[in-house]
């Protein structure tokens, strides 16, 4: 090795070989991928020449049916909030018979399981076998997004539980307080903050799935917006989208205003003058 | 409520008044939040409430539909079973592998579309507020767009197929993307970058040699876990014609073929584990 000898290496930096490999590897996927997908420079050409026919169709938004617009979203909302309360009070049990820390493996292995199948599937898909079981309408779109919450906020506060410090669940118990108020006032003091960043997050999550399980048939906005999608009513489709994007933005909004308050004590007037900061757990940046 | 438990515990023993009286003779009664903080948790309270009442009182639900739950679902596992194995070979096959190819090189355009965002997002790389609110627009719609409506509007552009699912998953995936990689851009370290900016070092060097390597682990394990959500998300794109296996699934549904969809969605599940396997393992080498 000459260069070690030398005060000052030609290259301070060397770069092992394997990024490069790397590199070839994967340009020789994207090229393979595209093949395999059809994917060409002369479809994407004649898709950006549909693009300028597409916005102009899309834009001014029409919004002459704006009854059959609120009702869905109505829906929407509806499905949404009840969802969140079924899949919170759920998930609550749930997630405390999986916490390794407090109880025996034959409980904590069947709570696994259902939190699993839980995550399994996309709530689109879930929706889909609800809409089988239960038939069209909201129910279906309540019980998908239900289930949904379940699998998230069940794994969440199974490891927000296991987290915790023994120390003031030991102390409660050397009281001699029975199991449930070492719950009380052992453990769920500790997690407390935890869990309403997770139902706030879940709640803001079910209402973007609430606008979409409707392409199933679930129920919510999402059926208007398929059923004008294809009957390429583009400006009601633009009109319904706008909707959508607001309700969500006052959806999040809504819930940074609940964890800005019940986290971290906020007054109204904090919350307005702050407008919007709050904590926010960044691993919750799931779909 | 079960934080505010062990602290209350502090009140003197007596009744009202005998509170009352001490608290005139030993100046004021400890509360526990202000006046300002109660008004607002009370109206977090009381929102929550009335949204559960009201929607579950407008809500629609069919009774009979309910009723009949049990037995449809009875129905639809007979029908699932036995599961149609022989339909995996020519079909299911290579839309899966289309879902996965939708999931990569979604994922890969978005980190390409994403790193100049998230740059420009980050405060303490561009010192120019505009500039940075500008960036967390572009970041925000991205994410307040569900990807089957990014898949709706590219299907509109691209007509059906694997490409408006591509573009779909990049799109939605640059929000997600850039915020976390802004994020992490903002939490590195001065340090490094001050000492290259003294030695001479030019623009380029300084976010080469200075931030990316602090910010390197946390770029692939973003990348890593937008790849994981995205092969979740691909597989349902296809339910409004983006391509992958979403495209079966929609066939396949509206055939009343369950016995096909049972093997779909044990495809699906199949291709999850797989993907949660494979970042696991990743994660677990490289970072």
């Amino acid at each position: 090795m000459t260069s070690s000898s030398t005060p000052f290496p030609a290259d301070p930096f060397p770069r092992s070989t394997w990024p490069k490999v790397a590199g070839v590897l994967l340009a020789v996927y994207v090229i393979y991928a595209c093949a395999q997908m059809e994917i060409s420079w002369e479809r994407i050409d004649v898709g950006l020449h549909n693009a300028a026919h597409f916005f102009s169709r899309l834009f001014p938004p029409n919004f002459a049916r704006w009854e059959l617009l609120v009702k869905g979203l109505q829906e929407s909302l509806q499905i949404a909030v009840l969802a969140s309360t079924l899949g919170i009070a759920l998930a609550l049990p749930i997630g405390l018979a999986a916490a390794r820390n407090l109880m025996p493996a034959w409980v904590t292995w069947p709570a696994r399981i259902v939190i699993v199948m839980a995550r399994s599937f996309h709530p689109v898909i879930v929706a889909i076998l609800f809409v089988k079981a239960v038939g069209f309408g909201a129910l279906a779109g309540i019980l998908a997004l239900t289930v949904a919450s379940i699998g998230f906020i069940g794994k969440l506060f199974t490891e927000a539980i296991e987290e915790i410090s023994e120390r003031q669940v030991e102390a409660v118990r050397a009281t001699g307080a029975p199991f449930a108020s070492m719950l009380w006032f052992g453990v769920l003091p500790q997690v407390f903050p935890r869990f309403i960043g997770f139902a706030t997050y879940q709640l803001d999550s079910n209402l973007r799935n609430s606008t979409m399980v409707g392409i199933v048939g679930a129920g919510g906005i999402g059926g208007t917006l398929f059923a004008a999608f294809q009957r390429f009513d583009y400006d009601y489709v633009c009109a319904i989208l706008l909707s959508i994007i607001a309700l969500i933005m006052l959806g999040e909004l809504l819930a940074t205003a609940v964890r800005a308050i019940v986290i971290d004590n906020a007054t109204l007037r904090d919350f307005f003058r702050r407008g919007g900061t709050s904590s926010r757990e960044r691993h919750l940046e799931e779909d | 409520m079960s934080a505010a438990g062990p602290s209350q515990g502090t009140r003197p023993p007596g009744g009202e008044h005998v509170i009352a009286a001490r608290a005139m003779a030993a100046g004021p009664v400890w509360h526990r939040f202000t006046r300002g903080q109660r008004l607002a948790r009370f109206v977090v309270y009381l929102a929550i409430v009335a949204a559960i009442v009201l929607s579950a009182q407008s809500v629609e639900i069919i009774p009979e539909f309910l009723a009949d739950a049990p037995e449809q679902m009875a129905d639809l596992f007979a029908r699932m079973w036995p599961v149609d194995w022989s339909h995996y070979e020519g079909t299911v096959h290579s839309a899966l592998m289309e879902t996965i190819h939708i999931a990569s090189l979604g994922t890969l355009l978005a980190l390409i579309m994403a790193l100049p965002v998230g740059v420009l997002a980050a405060h303490n790389l561009v010192p120019f507020t505009p500039v940075n609110l500008l960036a967390k627009l572009i970041l925000v719609s991205s994410r307040s767009v569900n990807s089957l409506v990014w898949a709706l509007l590219f299907v509109g552009i691209f007509g059906p197929g694997a490409l408006a699912g591509t573009l779909a998953i990049a799109f939605r995936s640059i929000g997600f993307v850039g915020k976390l990689f802004g994020e992490a851009l903002e939490e590195a370290q001065p340090g490094p970058v001050e000492a290259l900016a003294a030695a001479g070092a030019p623009w380029m060097s300084r976010m080469t040699f200075g931030y990316w390597p602090q910010v390197r682990p946390a770029f692939w394990s973003i990348a890593l876990f937008r790849w994981d959500i995205n092969v979740r998300e691909s597989a349902v794109l296809g339910l409004v014609g983006a391509g992958g296996i979403g495209m079966a699934l929609d066939a396949a549904l509206n055939l009343f073929q369950w016995d096909r969809v049972a093997l779909i969605l044990i495809a699906i599940v199949a291709i999850v584990i797989l993907a949660e396997v494979v970042v696991t393992q990743v994660r677990k080498r490289v970072i």
